[in-house]
């Protein structure tokens, strides 16, 4: 049982968890002890350390912005000024936009998940409204009336997510073929080398706008969701690089031994690749794979942000256009929620690589 | 003997009891300095059903000459000729057994040598050929692992796979080169033991590489000694004369065991 629990938390990367089931199973206490408190209990303590300074911090940056309000205020209303902005201070009429405390971020989030709540019944409810009329125009052959509401933060994390897979899976299908092609055949890698060196370090910004220039016209007699594709591709193009640099080097790396045992073998083209140098570049290929994802969900945001198609990014920059008195708050929380699921996505690949891994660790 | 044999196939006559034949087998590699002779107008010819090996001090090019026959090398000047057949790339025909076990880790020890059965058998029926591989593992000592992953075998387990993987494919030629070397001494004696047992019901031709001089009389009808390189030729060829079915143990008790290592081993030191 202990075993069990203690393999499957390192499989899924969470292996710092492993004294604490050591420590419950009650085994060797005192060395558990001190790599409980390494693993988990410092990372907490430093949890909290960052908390604090955060809060003095935002605190600070606070009074900085209050007080030059009320220097302002003084220097043109004087004494009646002053009082007139404090009230209006603290009845959030005039904001003091700066760094939020984690207090408020966090009550922004629970804002945002309530939001979602709200944003869902309403959801259910216009979706039972026109139930009726949906099938009328199904029957004519016209298109079903879909909700066309604000979408909620919840909404955009799933957009987002959608998309950063979506890339990701274009991100695969183009990096590793090319990639392995590259790897086999010196003559192509050495023709193409200056296009990779060239396109690998472009910020994912021009991406955008280059897919855009090419998308744009491809789709003009399309009425779909362009953002969206265009995002998407841009998404996958920026995140490529990982994976194709490291399929070429692992396809390319073979162990010669591998190679000789082909020779031998007198293995067809088909047999020496899917038997011999895809299973030997695997590890590499995964390495790629993990960075690609972690890349794309880093790029998404600048990108949804200038496609202004919906998620994250658009969440963000609408907030942040927004400027009303939770508006930094609220950025900080989706902050916060990206780095997680930035974190979660990592865990994933890296387990995913883990089984696919032949080598020792 | 020796002689006698080669002088009738140089004639045309007897051509048939040759294996293996090269014939002024010359490797050059270019540098910039100009070019480094490995090996110099090598002639040798090994028999049908003959086990030899080749000593000699560290990069003589014994190797190398043993992966020209294979076909992983290219040949510089001369012929090598198997079964009548001028080498010109490797096959299966010449199955290699490499110094490291050289294994695909990520798959079974039954499938590394079903790899290369299918190859060979790919006419058989299934069953048959997971006759052979299950029938060459057996041999090797390995029915009780032969499912599992090849990265999970200690390195002594992956040599015996290596073997098996060897014998299943039929070779006309097995190419050992220095197959025990990454062994501890203790293995490398059980492996010689599986490998002369297996050898001797199968009597495939076979060229072996090694340093170890005691392997070599174990193993070899013939001991070729190659002169220290460059342009490293056959030194001396010492004929070992004991019976087979060989056993190490009635081997070493051998009055005539020491008359052959001290030949070999002075060769060496000189």
């Amino acid at each position: 049982m202990k075993d069990k629990i203690i393999n499957v938390l390192r499989f899924i990367g969470l292996g710092f968890f492993e004294p604490a089931v050591r420590l419950a199973a009650g085994e060797d206490v005192k060395k558990n002890l001190t790599a409980l408190f390494q693993k988990v209990f410092f990372p907490i303590i430093s949890i909290f350390l960052f908390m604090i300074l955060w809060n003095v911090g935002a605190k600070k940056l606070y009074n900085v912005e209050k007080d030059f309000k009320i220097e302002t205020a003084k220097a043109s209303g004087g004494e009646a000024g002053v009082t007139a902005e404090l009230a209006r201070i603290e009845s959030g009429e005039s904001t003091v936009n700066s760094l939020p405390a984690p207090a408020a971020v966090w009550s922004a989030f629970k804002n945002l998940l309530a939001d979602h709540k709200a944003i869902s019944v309403k959801k259910k409810e216009f979706k039972e409204r026109v139930a009726k009329t949906n099938e009328k125009r199904k029957a004519q052959g016209l298109k079903e009336i879909t909700y066309t509401g604000r979408p909620s933060f919840v909404d955009q994390i799933k957009t987002s997510l959608w998309t950063v897979f979506c890339g990701f899976i274009l991100a695969l299908f183009l990096a590793v073929p090319i990639g392995m092609l590259l790897g086999l055949s010196e003559t192509l890698r050495s023709s193409v080398n200056w296009l990779i060196q060239i396109f690998k370090p472009v910020s994912p910004v021009v991406w955008f706008l280059l897919v855009y220039m090419i998308v744009k016209t491809l789709t003009l007699t399309y009425d779909g969701d362009v953002s969206f594709i265009i995002s998407f591709i841009a998404v996958g193009l920026c995140a490529m690089w990982a994976t194709l640099v490291n399929t070429t080097l692992g396809v390319s790396s073979v162990d010669n031994d591998f190679i000789n045992v082909a020779k031998v073998l007198n293995l067809s083209v088909g047999q020496k690749v899917f038997k011999i140098v895809l299973p030997s570049a695997f590890p590499l290929i995964f390495t790629g794979l993990r960075i690609t994802v972690s890349v794309a969900w880093m790029v998404l945001i600048a990108i949804e942000l200038l496609s202004q198609s919906p998620g994250l990014g658009t969440f963000v920059w609408e907030e942040f256009q927004n400027g009303a008195n939770d508006s930094n708050a609220k950025i900080i929380a989706a902050m916060f929620v990206i780095g997680i699921i930035g974190f979660m996505l990592d865990r994933i690949m890296f387990s995913v690589q883990k089984l696919v891994t032949f080598t020792e660790q | 003997m020796d002689t006698t044999l080669n002088k009738s196939v140089d004639n045309g006559l007897f051509s048939d009891d040759v294996m293996l034949d090269l014939n002024k087998v010359t490797k050059i590699y270019p540098t910039p300095k100009g070019d480094y002779v490995v090996l110099d107008d090598l002639d040798l010819k090994v028999k049908r059903e003959e086990f030899i090996s080749i000593i000699g001090h560290s990069g003589c090019g014994k190797s190398t000459l043993l992966t020209m026959i294979a076909g992983l090398n290219e040949i510089s000047r001369g012929t090598i000729i198997a079964d009548n057949q001028t080498v010109r790339g490797a096959g299966p025909d010449r199955a290699v057994i490499f110094q490291s076990p050289s294994l695909l880790p990520w798959l079974s020890a039954y499938d590394n040598v079903m790899l290369g059965v299918k190859q060979v058998f790919a006419h058989g029926t299934k069953k048959d050929r997971d006759d052979i591989v299950k029938y060459y593992l057996a041999k090797v000592g390995l029915e009780d692992s032969m499912h599992k992953s090849a990265r999970d075998l200690s390195q002594g387990m992956q040599q015996r796979v290596g073997i098996a993987r060897a014998f299943a494919l039929k070779p006309k030629v097995l190419l050992l080169d220095e197959p025990f070397g990454m062994l501890d001494s203790l293995t490398r004696g059980e492996l010689q033991d599986v490998l002369v047992e297996v050898w001797n019901q199968e009597k495939i031709t076979a060229v072996m590489i090694t340093h170890d001089v005691d392997e070599s009389i174990l193993l070899a009808d013939r001991v070729i000694m190659m002169t220290s390189g460059p342009r490293a030729k056959v030194g001396d060829i010492l004929e070992i004369d004991f019976e087979r079915p060989r056993n190490r143990a009635e081997l070493i008790e051998h009055p005539d065991y020491y008359k052959y290592r001290e030949h070999l081993i002075n060769f060496l030191e000189h």
